[in-house]
C-alpha cells in the first residue's frame, strides 16, 4: 500500500505539524506503538474516517450495519506508530448481538490507549447514549462530531466546546469527508494518550445503594484477577445480569481473554491483508 | 488453605444478592438517567438556527417509502439497473470476445509455426487461454456496469428504503425486515450477503436469512442469465426490443429468487426455525451526495476486479481439466463426451443436458466459470463457425450444434437461480454457522428445489408439447 496523499486541509496549513506528519500506513500494521478503536452509532462516517488515516480502502456505505466485522489499518503521527480499529457500528453495548459483541469486546479486552467516539452531529442526543456507555467502560475517550458539514447544511450549530465540559472529554468536530479536523483530531488522540488531557469522563451515578453495590464488587472482582481493566463496568454488568459477562468470569475466560486478544489482532490483522475486503 | 481466595462463584452469588437487594427497577433507573443527561447535554450543545432541515430529503422519503409509490420505484430502479447492464454488456461482451479470440488464434498459429509439440498448444491455447476468454468476454462487461450501479444506490442511502418497503413482507414470512439488506448485498456476492446477516440479531432469523441468501443471483451468475436472455428469449422478438425484453427477462428471474426466498423464509420459519419475527428499529439516514471516485475505485477495483480475478483463478484449470477430459480417448470419442452423455438421461429429465450438469460440477469453486466451461465442452466437438463468443455464434453453437430449444434456455435459468451456492459461499456459511449441518442444509435445500422446479416446468412443457 503506498502512503497516497489524502484531502486533508491544504490551503495555510501546508507548515501546520499535524497536516505534515501523517502518514499512511495502510495494512502495515505489524508493529505499532499505539492501539485506537473507533466507535459510534451506525452510519455516522466511521469507516470514511478510517480510510482517511489509514489509506485503506475499507468499504463504505451509507446503511446502518456496513461494518460487521472489525477492520484494521495503521497510521503514523508525529513519529508514533498506531493501529486503527474500525468497529461495527452499534446503538448501545448493553444487548447481545454479533456486532455489538465485537465492538464492546474490543473496548473492554483490547484495551485500545484511546477511544475514538465518531457521532452524528445531525443526531447528537442518540449519538451520545453510546459515548456514555463507551465512557462507562473507559476514561481515555476522544469523541469527534463527524458530518459537521450536513448540520450545517441544515442550519445547525454545535457548540462542541459545551459538550466537552459536560462529557469531561476532548470533543473534536470534524468533516471526515473532506478531511477538516482531522489533524486537530490526531493531535488531540496522541495529547490524550501521553495525558497531556485531563479527562473526567461524566458517569452516570445511579442511586447511592446502587453506587454501595458496585463498591463492593469492585474489590472482589479485582482480587480474582489482578490487572482486569473496568473492574466497575463489569460489576456494573454483574449486577444488571448480564449472562455473557457471568459466563466469562466462571470460564476464567476473564483473565485469559487479554493476552489472547493480542494474538487474535495479529491474526486478523494478516487476514484482512490478504482479503482486505467485506 | 487461605479463604480469601475469591472465586468466580462467590462473585456471582454476591452479586445475585447485591441485586436482590436493590429496589426492582434499578436497571431502568441506569438507562433512563443516561437517556436524559443526553439529552441535557445534547440541548445545551445544538441550536437549531431555522427550521427549513430535512424537507427536501423528506419529500423524497415520503415517495420512495409510500405505499403506493415505494414498490414499483424499486422495481423500475432494479429494471434500469439491468437494462443498462444488458444493453451495454452486450456490446462490450463482443467485442472483447472477438478482439480474444482473435488473439488466441494468432497465439496458437504462433506455436505451430514454431512447431511446439500439438499437446502443448493445445493445452495453453485451447484449454487454460480459452477458459481465461470465456470468463473475460462473459463477465467483465456486466460487473463493470452493475457494480458502479450498485454502489452508486449503496452510496446515495437508498439501501434502508428497500429495507423499509420489503419489511412488511419479510415480517409476514416470519422472518427479520433486516434481511432485505442481506439480500441486497447476495447481490453482489452470495458470500458477502451471509457475512452481512450479522446485522440480525435473532440467531433463528440470521439462519433464515443465511439459507435464503443464494436465491438472489450473484454477480457469477448474472453473467449466465444476461447471456441466456439475450441470445434465446429476446431473439424471438424484434431487433428494437432486444434490450428491453432481455432486460425484463432478466428482472422476472430475479424476481422469482425473490419469490423463492420469501417462500422458503415462510417455509423454514414454520418448520425447523419456528418462531415470531422480532422488531427493530431502522434508521433511514439522509441521503448523501456519492462521491463518484470512490464509487469507481470500490464498484471496479474491488469488487469488479476482485470477483474477475477470482474468477480467473478458477477458469484456468477448469479449461486445462476440460481439454484434457475433452483429449482422452474413451469408446469412439472422448472422456468430457462420455461423462456428458452418462449424465445425459438425467439431464434431459430436468429439461437440461448432460453437458450443461457436468459443467456445474467442474463449476462447484465458482459458478462464474458454467458458461465458459459449457462452451468449452460443446466446442470440443467443432469449432464455431459464426464468430466464437458473439450472440450469433453462441446461439449457432447451441441450437443448431446441439439441440437447445427455448425450454433447455430457461429450466437453466432457473437452475442457475436455484442451485447450490459456489464453494466459497459454503464455506463462508460454514464459517458463520460454526455447523456442517446447516452449511449441508443449504446445500441441500437449493439444489433439492433446483432439480424439483426444473423437473416441473420440463414434464409440464412436455405434457403440453410445447418442445
Amino acid at each position: 500500500m503506498t502512503n497516497t496523499k489524502i484531502n486533508l486541509p491544504t490551503e495555510h496549513c501546508e507548515t501546520c505539524p499535524a497536516f505534515t506528519q501523517l502518514e499512511q500506513m495502510g495494512i502495515k500494521v505489524g508493529d505499532f506503538d499505539r492501539v485506537v478503536a473507533l466507535a459510534g452509532n451506525p452510519n455516522t462516517g466511521k469507516s470514511t474516517l478510517f480510510n482517511a488515516l489509514t489509506g485503506l480502502k475499507q468499504h463504505t456505505g451509507n446503511w446502518p450495519g456496513k461494518t460487521v466485522t472489525r477492520a484494521e489499518g495503521g497510521y503514523q503521527f508525529n513519529n508514533v506508530k498506531y493501529k486503527l480499529v474500525d468497529l461495527p457500528g452499534t446503538y448501545s453495548l448493553l444487548s447481545a448481538s454479533q456486532d455489538e459483541e465485537v465492538a464492546r469486546d474490543f473496548i473492554l479486552f483490547g484495551q485500545p490507549n484511546c477511544t475514538i467516539v465518531v457521532t452524528d452531529a445531525t443526531a447528537l442526543e442518540r449519538n451520545l447514549n453510546l459515548v456514555m456507555q463507551v465512557m462507562e467502560i473507559t476514561d481515555k475517550v476522544v469523541v469527534a462530531v463527524n458530518l459537521m458539514d450536513e448540520a450545517h447544511r441544515k442550519g445547525m450549530e454545535v457548540d462542541t466546546r459545551s459538550l466537552s465540559r459536560d462529557l469531561g472529554v476532548p470533543v473534536v468536530p470534524i468533516t471526515a469527508r473532506s478531511g477538516e479536523g482531522v489533524a486537530t483530531l490526531l493531535s488531540t488522540i496522541s495529547e490524550v494518550i501521553e495525558g497531556n488531557i485531563v479527562v473526567k469522563p461524566m458517569r452516570v451515578e445511579g442511586t447511592p445503594e446502587f453506587q454501595k453495590a458496585v463498591n463492593e464488587l469492585v474489590p472482589m472482582i479485582e482480587s480474582m484477577a489482578p490487572g482486569i481493566p473496568n473492574a466497575r463496568w463489569l460489576a456494573i454488568r454483574l449486577l444488571d445480569g448480564d449472562a455473557r459477562v457471568q459466563k466469562a468470569i466462571i470460564s476464567g475466560e476473564l483473565s485469559g481473554i487479554v493476552s489472547r486478544q493480542q494474538q487474535i489482532d495479529v491474526q486478523f490483522s494478516r487476514k484482512m491483508s490478504v482479503e482486505g475486503r467485506q | 488453605m487461605s479463604n480469601t481466595t475469591i472465586t468466580p462463584h462467590d462473585i456471582i452469588a454476591k452479586a445475585e444478592s447485591l441485586r436482590n437487594n436493590l429496589s426492582t427497577g434499578f436497571r431502568d433507573e441506569i438507562v433512563k438517567s443516561i437517556y436524559s443527561e443526553a439529552e441535557k447535554v445534547a440541548q445545551r450543545a445544538v441550536k437549531t438556527a431555522s427550521n427549513k432541515k430535512y424537507d427536501f430529503d423528506q419529500k423524497i422519503d415520503r415517495l420512495v417509502t409510500s405505499p403506493w409509490t415505494g414498490l414499483p420505484i424499486m422495481l423500475l430502479l432494479l429494471g434500469i439497473i439491468i437494462w443498462l447492464t444488458v444493453s451495454g454488456a452486450n456490446v462490450a461482451s463482443n467485442a472483447i470476445a472477438v478482439v480474444l479470440f482473435g488473439l488466441g488464434d494468432l497465439g496458437r498459429n504462433l506455436f505451430n509455426q514454431i512447431g511446439l509439440p500439438w499437446w502443448l498448444t493445445g493445452f495453453i491455447w485451447d484449454g487454460v487461454y480459452l477458459g481465461l476468454a470465456w470468463v473475460i468476454s462473459v463477465m467483465l462487461p456486466p460487473m463493470a456496469i452493475f457494480f458502479p450501479a450498485f454502489t452508486f444506490l449503496e452510496d446515495l442511502g437508498y439501501l434502508p428504503r428497500v429495507a423499509f418497503n420489503l419489511d412488511w413482507m419479510f415480517k409476514k414470512t416470519g422472518a427479520h425486515g433486516k434481511q432485505s439488506l442481506t439480500m441486497a448485498m447476495g447481490f453482489g456476492c452470495n458470500a458477502a450477503g451471509v457475512i452481512a446477516t450479522r446485522v440480525i440479531d435473532s440467531p433463528r432469523e440470521r439462519l433464515i436469512a443465511i439459507l435464503t441468501n443464494n436465491f438472489v443471483p450473484c454477480n457469477g451468475r448474472f453473467p449466465t442469465l444476461i447471456m441466456l436472455a439475450t441470445v434465446f428469449v429476446a431473439s424471438a422478438f424484434p431487433a428494437a426490443l432486444t434490450s428491453f425484453v432481455a432486460a425484463g427477462t432478466v428482472v422476472g428471474v430475479v424476481l422469482i429468487g425473490v419469490a423463492f426466498t420469501f417462500l422458503m423464509s415462510w417455509l423454514l420459519s414454520r418448520t425447523v426455525l419456528k418462531g415470531e419475527a422480532s422488531a427493530f428499529t431502522l434508521e433511514l439516514p439522509p441521503y448523501r451526495k456519492p462521491n463518484f471516485g470512490r464509487i469507481l475505485y470500490t464498484s471496479i477495483i474491488d469488487r469488479t476486479i476482485f470477483v474477475l480475478w477470482r474468477a480467473m483463478q478458477t477458469a484456468a484449470p477448469a479449461g486445462a481439466i476440460i481439454w484434457i477430459l475433452a483429449n482422452i480417448p474413451f469408446g469412439d470419442a472422448n472422456l468430457a463426451r462420455a461423462i456428458a452423455d452418462w449424465l445425459n438421461p438425467f439431464g434431459l429429465l430436468l429439461g437440461l443436458d448432460g453437458v450443461i450438469l457436468l459443467a456445474y460440477i467442474i463449476a462447484i469453486p465458482a459458478n462464474e466459470i458454467v458458461v465458459p466451461t459449457m462452451m468449452m465442452v460443446y466446442m470440443g466437438a467443432g469449432m464455431m463457425v459464426n464468430g466464437p463468443g458473439t450472440s450469433a455464434g453462441i446461439f449457432d453453437l447451441l441450437v443448431n450444434g446441439n439441440g437447445w430449444t427455448m425450454l433447455t434456455a430457461i429450466n437453466l435459468m432457473l437452475f442457475a437461480l436455484l442451485h447450490n451456492p459456489c464453494a466459497t459461499t459454503i464455506m463462508t456459511i460454514y464459517k458463520e454457522t460454526k455447523s456442517w449441518k446447516w452449511a449441508t442444509v443449504s446445500v441441500v435445500i437449493t439444489l433439492g428445489l433446483a432439480f424439483l422446479v426444473t423437473f416441473l416446468t420440463a414434464s409440464i412443457a412436455r405434457l403440453f408439447g410445447w418442445v
